[in-house]
């Protein structure tokens, strides 16, 4: 049984006169461990798809199985705790909490989940955050923390309540080029040494390319699933209005 | 998330703003200040004047003559009481304290070359004093043989001793009321004014049979009212009953019949009072209350905003984990917390309020034991409510926090 399994998930937004079909079909499977990058032009549904994924959102139609577990059914408290259990986030603006210390940000999972004593929620956030480099910034707000610094929070955060699957949406968009190399390569290690499912929404192609595995949406369908990420830039590049 | 957690999270996100939170709970601190200080001066008030009224004699029964019927023709105020009638409702009664005749008489009182007349010149017996609960300041009282030889001698009110003696010491001085050569054997102690404003203590005490036989030439054995005072204020109406049945029997009225006398408690004028000082209070509470409403409109006001400033706190919170309710008890507790600060805070000027008050009633009537009361009782109610306004105005921007989209609110701006 694949981690995820998606069959025929739809999604249409009912905008009253009009109905937006950001997701036509996908069917699709991603395995525990796999490192994938879903990438495609605006407006092609990958931030949709992303959202269904992270349990954000609930598609129209079909059927989202994650770890065996029908999550279209799910109300918004059953949905909320698997965001809290299996899913770890990452944004483009980061989202930390502001006026509020790293280590309370990373703490902040902890309590949403089921009953974890104030010192070990504590240990667990120092933990992570000794992971990410960041141990003695603990007590630095977001606002006295560089971008790279934030996002490595966020990434923290995402991690401290140990989930399968880490989303994360254009992670390295708000970042200059060498903070972008290095949280990259963080997730690499993540994949790589700890076995952590990573998703991301991207527009930077070395975020892409570092992934094992490309997605590339348009329109609300996938177009190419590969492993190589040259047939997956063709796919991108690729315009169907010169074809004619 | 845990309760303590839920608190602590709610005071950090005051503390983030502490301007704007002392300004919303501002409405809430005035409101039960105003409560607070109001409830505690009505008590007070109402503590006061039964306090007043026992002093007074809470516990008076007044018998009155009643109506007689001769040849068809009803007539009230006949004289039907007589000292006897007094002396064994004093005796035979066993809720009643003691019972003394009153026979007014009216006219003027010479000292010298002063004049005066005052509001009451009453013939009473042995027992008034004790029937009025009220003592002497100097001298003694008439005795049983100073009754029964209807002796002139006579008791004086505090108001007389400027009119009639100046510097004189009153006490064994000769006194002529209507011509009539009185000694002044004791001199009452200050009672003040009674309720409806009379000066009580404008007034001259003496042997009821003096009053009758020499003062008014009266042949007769009967007095105008007798006045009565229970054991206690909870044995008012058994007295009163027992008057009643001791009365008809001595007066030999049939059960059918109208009885030729009346008898009336006091308790009705206390019950009187104490709904009216209750209604003031309440009334004042009310409008005390309308400022708590409007804090707690303000509390609304500042959720919603802060709500709004924090959709996308929310969303975070939602995209980690946090469930509706999570966010609900979040700005629930939010808002709890800052009307029961305000209401602590509130409860503390109250009492000082109360305090002051209580200063204030002092220095401009010396000597009033005005009773401050801010009960536990009261302070608990009033955290209740300042609660409760919390619970009630913080819901609505709570549950709509509660039901934010998590991406809307991710994207919120």
């Amino acid at each position: 049984m694949a981690l995820i399994e998606l069959d025929d998930v739809r999604r249409v937004y009912d905008l009253g006169e009009v109905k937006v079909h950001a997701l036509r079909t996908v069917t699709r499977q991603i395995e525990l461990g796999e490192y994938i990058a879903l990438i495609g032009p605006s407006g092609s549904g990958k931030s949709t798809l992303m959202n269904t994924l992270g349990c954000l959102d609930r598609p129209t139609h079909g059927s989202y199985l994650l770890d065996g577990e029908e999550v279209v059914t799910m109300n918004r408290d059953q949905r909320a705790k698997i965001r809290n259990k299996q899913l770890g986030f990452v944004f483009q603006n980061f989202n930390l909490l502001n006026r509020t210390s790293a280590l309370e940000n990373v703490e902040l999972p902890l309590m949403y989940g089921p009953r974890v004593s104030a010192r070990e929620r504590r240990d667990r956030a120092m933990e992570m955050l000794g992971k990410v480099g960041l141990a003695d910034r603990y007590h630095h707000h977001p606002s006295q923390l560089s971008g790279g610094q934030q996002q490595r929070v966020a990434i923290a955060r995402a991690l401290v309540n140990r989930p399968s699957i880490l989303m994360g949406d254009e992670p390295t968009g708000n970042l200059d080029s060498k903070t972008s190399r290095e949280v990259i390569e963080l997730f690499r290690e993540l994949n790589e040494l700890q076995d952590i499912t990573v998703i991301l929404v991207t527009h930077d192609q070395n975020v892409a390319r570092n992934a094992k595995r490309t997605l590339v949406l348009r329109d609300g369908e996938i177009v190419q699933d590969t492993v190589d990420f040259k047939l997956a830039k063709a796919a991108l590049e690729y315009d169907p209005a010169l074809e004619e | 998330m845990s309760f303590f957690d839920t608190v602590r999270i709610a005071f950090l996100a005051l503390l983030k703003n502490k301007m704007r939170a002392i300004l919303t709970i501002i409405g809430v601190v005035i409101g039960i200040a105003a409560v607070t200080t109001i409830v505690s001066i009505g008590q007070g008030a109402s503590k006061l004047v039964s306090g007043e009224f026992e002093a007074l004699g809470t516990n008076v029964i007044l018998v009155f003559p009643g109506q007689t019927r001769r040849g068809g023709a009803r007539q009230s105020g006949a004289p039907t009481l007589t000292t006897a009638d007094a002396d064994s409702i004093g005796t035979e009664c066993p809720a009643v304290l003691a019972a003394s005749p009153i026979v007014g008489t009216a006219g003027q009182v010479i000292y010298g070359n002063e004049n005066w007349n005052p509001k009451q010149l009453q013939g009473v017996g042995q027992d008034y004093l004790t029937v009025r609960n009220w003592d002497l300041e100097a001298g003694g009282f008439f005795s049983t043989s100073d009754i029964e030889s209807n002796a002139k001698v006579c008791v004086i009110g505090q108001t007389l001793i400027p009119k009639l003696f100046r510097t004189v010491n009153p006490m064994d001085e000769m006194i002529r009321i209507n011509n009539v050569p009185f000694r002044v054997i004791g001199i009452l102690g200050k009672k003040g004014a009674n309720m409806v404003g009379d000066d009580q203590d404008d007034v001259v005490l003496m042997p009821h049979t003096t009053v009758r036989k020499r003062l008014n030439g009266s042949p007769l054995d009967n007095v105008g009212i007798i006045m009565v005072s229970a054991r206690g204020t909870n044995q008012m109406g058994e007295a009163a009953k027992q008057i009643e049945t001791l009365l008809y029997e001595r007066h030999e009225i049939g059960p059918s019949e109208e009885p030729d006398f009346s008898v009336q408690d006091t308790t009705e004028i206390a019950a009187t009072l104490g709904i009216i000082t209750g209604t003031l209070t309440l009334m004042l509470s009310a409008i005390a209350g309308i400022s708590l409403l409007v804090g707690g409109v303000g509390i609304m006001n500042i959720m919603l905003v802060s709500v709004t400033e924090r959709t996308r706190e929310i969303g975070i919170r939602m995209a980690l984990g946090a469930r509706g309710k999570d966010i609900l008890r979040q700005f629930l507790i939010e808002s709890v917390v800052l009307s029961c600060i305000g209401g602590a805070i509130g409860l503390l000027l109250g009492t000082g309020a109360s305090m002051c008050a209580n200063v204030l009633i002092n220095i401009y009537k010396p000597g009033t034991d005005w009773p401050m009361i801010v009960s536990i009782p009261a302070a608990v109610v009033a955290m209740g409510f300042a609660a409760a306004v919390g619970v009630f105005f913080g819901y609505y921007p709570a549950r709509r926090a509660s039901k934010l989209d998590p991406i809307d609110a991710l994207r919120y701006e």
